[in-house]
């Protein structure tokens, strides 16, 4: 019988000069500036003069070995065998000549893949795993970006908005990415409190860790016929879904009254104002599958308003502390509620402590 | 490998109209690899009849040794579709910038349509590559498929989360030091607080090359590391003129975009009070080929960014406003360790760093980790009187708390 191989830990990641193509490792750290030269296309310039061409295209994110073979495929061709993701899940290019960026684009367009989402365009949407992976969702995750990027489309293979919008979704209050700081956030919430499951409570829950995980206290000791579990204070409740994180048997999941929320005017970038939360525009729409018009719609209508209002260079949140909130919820149409004075921890900060007002 | 693809799902089938490209596609092709995408198509169609997810909670798998790096997934209708009876999933480390070789995303490609579903994430939300969705007994044998193929997971649970790290120098002349290296060593250097959670909640880094931030470290990392210069923006007046003849106002676009109006233009010449400049990017972003940052570069390291879970989303804020490139690893080194310490003592379970800050005071928390508080900490000094003083204040003694 053969010997078994040595089992190999702690290795950490592949170094990254491996993967580097010969015009990036020649100019690195050498890179003098860079220009545009269309939606999806730049070059960057070194101290030397040599020139680095990037192809950027739009992805599904959820790609099949198939997908990635074929992308390989077009690196092959044109690229020397090399290529990058960019950090909002867009493939990059990289090409030391500009003799085949038509071809590279042709490929990529005929294959169903849409160049662009560089400079003042909307680039492509980070996203969490919704019902395709995930145990906690309030909606899928994939399935809306779909549709909201099929409705925004010319938004990312043009560059004609005022400034960058980035789109962020998560399905749940976990927010596995950077939702509470994008222009646009679209956010799955639950609104009801967690059923308790008092049979499987006992044997697969930790009562104090359960007590202790909720921000709120709602959560309290209670023995039912003879038995340790929980109750729920539920006007206490305000459906985060921790306590179902530490314990499985307090599930929040609900068809009838999970949606999903939109949110607006975060950033991460410092470029002129500092970077900030999104905050509150819709609290609720509903979960609406297969293809969620009422979000589609809802994000169509803010980056058409914004669009058509925002000045030069303006992000989404720069643009509504400008011209103020009461005008934000005017253009757009979007109904302003109680649901929309925060009422948590730092909740008086966000009270308008002056006689400023636009009349 | 026989592939039942007879499976109706007329609403995902909705998912493959329009011109963004399909995810719903991406199952589909998947289909030939094996029979898991076939079941997650069925069972996705039953989530878009049903409006919830069909995941049970968690379920804890892994590799041997390892604390993290497998997120367990089980579906809770595994008689209707036994192929996703388990779907697990492994995060895969990603290389730094997300630069492959096809060589490289090949020979992923081969292990993971031998051991898994042949669906992947590229990339997850924390950076790494996602292979999504594969069996118990498949996870030992592709984890041994990877690393001898040089890749090793990634991180999950209460752990050192994958750090993450813009392009950097790698194709970015605005890198002020090399996120690429700087994300390499601190993965490397901490190899087992990735693999073995030890911490009361996740901790993660994150690596931008300037103030644009692009892997958004200021929002969802622990310790961001933010590029940054000290000396003057470098300035071509030839360039900045080439601009305005191009058609740039540099009035209206730059000098009025500027948050400190350090900057004016006559015309002929931009002028910029660099002593005022808050290092913002915009009028760089606008005229890359006429301004760039300054030679003097290294970072500004800021600590405690979140999501809400659990007492609400925070930023990072500043905890050393600016540390030369050469002094950079060592640095974070020496305060992540700080850091921790203080996180091991005193921190609650499910409690960030910034949610610990927020509990004890950033006053407390400088003193634990040996940090002289300097007034580029705080947007303003307090504006309430309620200060703790201290009995021994001028003294050797420590007060403790």
């Amino acid at each position: 019988m053969a010997e078994k191989p040595k089992r190999i830990t702690d290795i950490g990641p592949p170094h990254y000069q491996k993967f580097l193509p010969p015009i990036i490792k020649e100019n690195y750290g050498k890179w003098k500036y860079h220009e545009r030269l269309g939606p999806g296309v730049m070059v960057h310039v070194s101290e030397a003069g040599a020139k680095c061409y990037t192809v950027r295209c739009g992805s599904p994110r959820l790609l099949s070995t198939k997908t990635i073979r074929f992308l390989a495929e077009l690196a092959d061709k044109y690229c020397g065998g090399y290529l990058r993701f960019t950090s909002r899940n867009n493939v990059e290019f990289l090409m030391d000549s500009p003799d085949n960026i038509e071809a590279l684009k042709k490929d990529l367009a005929d294959a169903g893949f849409p160049v662009g989402g560089t400079n003042n365009a909307i680039s492509n949407i980070v996203h969490t795993q919704g019902w395709v992976h995930c145990h906690s969702s309030a909606t899928d995750a994939s399935g809306i970006v779909k549709c909201v990027m099929d409705a925004l489309y010319e938004r990312f293979t043009h560059e004609d908005l005022p400034a960058k919008l980035r789109i962020a979704l998560a399905c749940c209050l976990n927010m596995c990415g950077a939702v509470h700081c994008s222009d646009i956030a679209i956010l799955g919430v639950h609104r009801r409190p967690p059923r308790i499951l008092h049979e499987s409570l006992r044997k697969v829950c930790e009562i104090p860790t359960l007590i202790a995980s909720c921000p709120t206290g709602a959560i309290r000791p209670k023995t039912i016929d003879g038995q340790q579990t929980v109750e729920v204070v539920e006007e206490q409740c305000m459906y985060c879904g921790n306590c179902y994180t530490v314990c499985p048997a307090m599930p929040l999941n609900d068809p009838e009254n999970d949606g999903l929320s939109i949110w607006v005017g975060g950033k991460v970038s410092n470029a002129r104002s500092e970077p900030k939360f999104s905050k509150l525009a819709i609290p609720y729409l509903p979960n609406n599958p297969p293809r969620w018009p009422e979000v589609v719609q809802a994000v169509t209508k803010i980056v058409e308003v914004y669009a058509a209002n925002a000045r030069k260079y303006e992000r989404m949140g720069e643009w509504i502390e400008r011209i103020g909130w009461p005008r934000f919820f005017e253009l757009t149409g979007i109904e302003f509620t109680r649901y929309h004075i925060d009422d948590f921890k730092h909740a008086g900060l966000t009270y308008h402590r002056s006689a400023h007002i636009r009349m | 490998m026989a592939v039942d693809e007879k499976v109706n799902t007329p609403l995902l089938d909705e998912l493959e109209k329009g011109p963004w490209p399909s995810f719903v596609k991406e199952i589909k092709k998947a289909q030939s690899v094996g029979p898991m995408a076939t079941d997650l198509l069925g069972q996705l169609e039953l989530s878009y009849e049903d409006k919830i997810g069909h995941w049970k909670h968690g379920g804890i798998v892994g590799v041997l040794g390892y604390g993290g790096g497998v997120i367990g997934r089980y579906s809770d209708v595994p008689d209707k579709f036994p192929h996703v009876a388990h779907f697990h999933t492994l995060r895969v480390n990603m290389p730094s910038g997300w630069f492959y070789s096809t060589e490289a995303l090949r020979t992923l490609c081969d292990i993971w349509d031998r051991h898994g579903s042949g669906l992947t994430n590229m990339h997850g939300s924390t950076g790494d590559i996602i292979f999504l969705g594969t069996r118990t007994e498949e996870l030992e044998p592709c984890f041994a498929e990877l690393t001898q193929a040089g890749f090793d997971l990634g991180g999950s649970g209460s752990c050192v989360r994958t750090p993450s790290a813009c392009v950097g120098p790698a194709r970015c002349e605005w890198a002020c030091y090399d996120t690429l290296k700087m994300c390499y060593e601190i993965t490397m250097a901490y190899q087992d607080e990735l693999h073995r959670p030890p911490f009361p909640y996740k901790f993660k880094f994150k690596f931008s090359g300037c103030p644009n931030d692009c892997v958004a470290s200021i929002a969802r990392a622990d310790l961001s590391v933010i590029g940054t210069w000290k000396d003057e923006i470098q300035q071509d007046d030839e360039a900045v003129r080439q601009y305005a003849a191009e058609g740039l106002d540099i009035q209206r676009d730059v000098v009025e975009r500027c948050p400190t109006r350090c900057m004016s233009w006559d015309g002929e010449k931009l002028t910029i009070e660099n002593r005022e400049c808050v290092r913002c990017m915009h009028c760089i972003n606008v005229m890359p080929k006429a301004l760039s940052p300054g030679k003097e570069r290294g970072a500004t390291l800021l600590i405690g960014a979140k999501a809400p879970i659990v007492q609400g989303a925070l930023l990072s804020s500043v905890l050393i406003p600016f540390v030369p490139e050469d002094e950079l690893l060592e640095t974070i080194k020496e305060l992540t360790d700080r850091v921790w310490d203080f996180w091991d003592e005193y921190g609650m379970n499910r409690e960030r760093v910034g949610e610990l800050i927020q509990r004890v005071g950033m006053a407390n928390f400088l003193d634990a980790i040996g940090l002289d508080p300097t007034p580029e900490m705080i947007t303003a000094p307090r504006d309430n009187p309620y200060i703790f003083f201290r009995e021994e204040e001028g003294e050797e003694e420590e007060s403790e708390a």
